[in-house]
């Protein structure tokens, strides 16, 4: 199991904004009436994504106010899931997958290069206040190994040079270009592809 | 090899793009009330035919499963939810039927719907695949807009709505039940089987769960009939499969080919071979981090799939096959899935909450060398005291992978660890509790 800390320094309160109560509403009702506490891992999306990426105690009393469910039952949730942030984090937050598949390919170079860059440990804001950066388990890219997830992208086929560029690009405040930085389309085996050769570059 | 016509997944890679006009092109949503006009009872038997097994690590055929759920609609509503919340290490096939073939899985949710008599279908997708998630999301609102789903979905007379559903993080929720009380809101932690969810699942509803992989294929597999998919494979371990080759491999890939396909073969052709030349394999993981991995003399015949695996004392789970050279420490690799299973377990039961962490710690140390010989047998002892004791099977998925390395790599341990815990060999270790024991004169 993991240990989930709460922020020591919390907001008195939280309030959703008119747009983000729009979207609240909108996803209540994908799910069936009398069913509302369905929507409460979404909701907790919308709060992280409102409160700067870090989800407060008041964010999790508001939205249990809005499900009716009892204060206690979004804890639950909001501690449980290890993707709802519970401390502040840096704007930038990169996330490197240490799992076997990645760790025998190098993960360990992208850690090197989160250290240098950022921060000496996990879940420290850099110098520039704009980045942190945590291990985390599997995230389901293993056949473009090593990588990271910055926000919501995916960069893969990374190694340490690599990843230093990237995240000199994300602390000056650009965008890197997601995807893979090997050059290879996608999953395919990169100058070997055996499969489906008809189609390669059919639409480009 | 496998013959391109035969692949289900024309655009694995994405060399046709994904919208709704190519994935036409590329033969969905043709006709499909055809399909759902030749009845329930023919489509599963279609399926049941075709020997089609779930794609998603347990391998239960998916024809079975979907015959479970009850004849008549009653008071409760039935639902589909489709597995997207591919965590497996090894694993990411799930990933490129999101991004790049989400028509298939979208027409196979309708198919399935209508074989179950579900009207709404939920899809619940990790967290983490946010950017996939959404690439799903426009395919979802376009097949609304070309009314292919919707009421009277795609001419079929039947109404259907879908719904993306996103994690957050958990592994748990992989397996059926813990998916469906996050979906339901709640912690991921798995209920008690039976009953089953096929009659009390979502919401106490009748619900048919399957993994992405399996509902995909199953328009295809309507349209080219089930004969076509039993035809290729081995009995009992039919059709074809999307394979991860990952780890120390020159290119690593996804590549869909035949059941039954040697591993060999797959490795060398496809991954275009072992970093550093076959004689430099030390082992493979043959299906995703929970299946016991498998030395290198046997990797020179064996062939992937389910029984076969089965009776080599490990599993096909998802095909995520990981690829681990002479040049990694195989005890350390099995630390590391040890620390992935002491992360994500729920906690819910006690045997897998704590063994999976001592197993971890264990691990840890013998790969630095400092475990004694009797935990060895202890570390064992522990995997069995897992296996088997816990409401569901991420015990044993915890357990397996170092039994594996037990069965095989024990003398690698062996040779490593040599620490003498006896007091008088080791006067120097002040933490030791039997200190009394020190021969005060020596």
């Amino acid at each position: 199991m993991t240990l989930r800390k709460i922020s020591k320094n919390q907001p008195e309160n939280f309030q959703f904004t008119k747009e983000s109560l729009e979207e609240v509403n909108d996803i209540i009702k994908k799910y069936p009436t009398g069913r509302e506490q369905s929507a409460v891992m979404p909701i907790l999306y919308i709060a992280q994504k409102q409160n700067d990426n870090w989800i407060p105690l008041s964010a999790m009393k508001c939205i249990a106010k809005i499900l009716k469910m009892p204060y206690i039952k979004v804890y639950e949730v909001a501690t449980f899931y290890t993707m709802y942030n519970l401390t502040p984090v840096g704007n930038n937050f990169i996330q490197v997958c240490t799992t076997t598949p990645c760790m025998i390919r190098g993960a360990g170079k992208i850690v090197e290069a989160c250290k240098e860059k950022i921060s000496k440990n996990e879940n420290e804001l850099s110098k520039e206040n704009n980045c942190s950066w945590m291990e985390v388990e599997c995230l389901g890219a293993c056949i473009n190994a090593p990588m990271m997830q910055i926000n919501d992208d995916y960069y893969e086929d990374l190694d340490k040079e690599k990843a230093l560029e990237i995240l000199d690009q994300i602390i000056q405040g650009k965008k890197p270009k997601p995807g893979s930085y090997k050059g290879r389309l996608n999953s395919e085996p990169e100058n070997n592809r055996k499969t489906l050769l008809d189609l390669k570059n059919a639409s480009r | 090899m496998l013959q391109d016509k035969d692949r289900i997944f024309q655009n694995l890679y994405n060399d046709l793009g994904s919208d709704v006009a190519s994935s036409q092109k590329r033969g969905d949503w043709v006709n499909t009330n055809e399909i759902t006009k030749k009845g329930r009872d023919w489509i599963i038997n279609e399926i049941k035919e075709s020997q089609l097994r779930g794609r998603g690590g347990a391998g239960f055929p998916t024809g079975l499963k979907w015959s479970f759920a009850p004849k008549e609609v009653g008071s409760r509503p039935h639902y589909l939810v489709i597995n997207a919340d591919e965590s497996e290490p090894g694993t990411c096939k799930d990933r490129d039927i999101l991004r790049f073939e989400p028509h298939k899985l979208i027409e196979g949710c309708l198919i399935a719907s209508y074989a179950v008599q579900a009207h709404v279908c939920y899809i619940y997708i990790r967290g983490e695949y946010f950017n996939e998630g959404q690439k799903l999301q426009i395919a979802i609102n376009e097949a609304y807009e070309k009314k292919l789903i919707g009421k009277n979905a795609a001419g079929t007379g039947w109404d259907l709505d879908i719904y993306i559903h996103y994690g957050a993080g958990a592994y748990i929720c992989g397996e059926e039940t813990a998916l469906l009380e996050s979906l339901e809101g709640k912690k991921g932690q798995p209920r008690l089987k039976p009953p089953f969810p096929a009659l009390i699942g979502l919401y106490g509803c009748p619900t048919i769960l399957n993994n992405v992989e399996t509902i995909a294929v199953v328009p295809t597999i309507l349209r080219r009939g089930g004969k076509w998919f039993a035809s290729l494979g081995r009995e009992k371990n039919t059709g074809t499969k999307i394979f991860c080759i990952s780890g120390n491999v020159n290119n690593p890939c996804n590549v869909e080919e035949e059941m039954s396909i040697p591993l060999k073969e797959l490795i060398e052709v496809h991954a275009g071979g072992v970093i550093g030349g076959w004689d430099n394999l030390q082992a493979v993981i043959p299906g995703g981090s929970s299946m016991p991995l498998i030395p290198k003399e046997k990797c020179e015949t064996l062939t992937m799939d389910f029984d076969s695996l089965v009776s080599e004392k490990s599993g096909f789970g998802t095909a995520g096959v990981v690829v681990i050279n002479k040049d990694q420490d195989i005890i350390k690799c099995m630390a590391r899935i040890a620390r992935f299973y002491k992360h994500e377990s729920c906690g819910q039961c006690t045997p897998c909450r704590e063994g999976s962490g001592w197993m971890w710690r264990m691990l840890e140390r013998m790969a630095r060398g400092e475990a004694s010989k009797d935990e060895i047998e202890m570390l064992g002892d522990v995997t069995k005291q897992i296996e088997g004791h816990t409401i569901c099977a991420f015990g044993e998925g915890a357990a397996w992978p170092v039994q594996g390395l037990l069965r095989h790599f024990k003398d690698e341990i062996k040779k490593r660890n040599n620490f003498n815990p006896i007091v008088r060999e080791n006067k120097n270790i002040p933490y030791l509790v039997d200190q009394h024991l020190l021969d005060k004169n020596a």
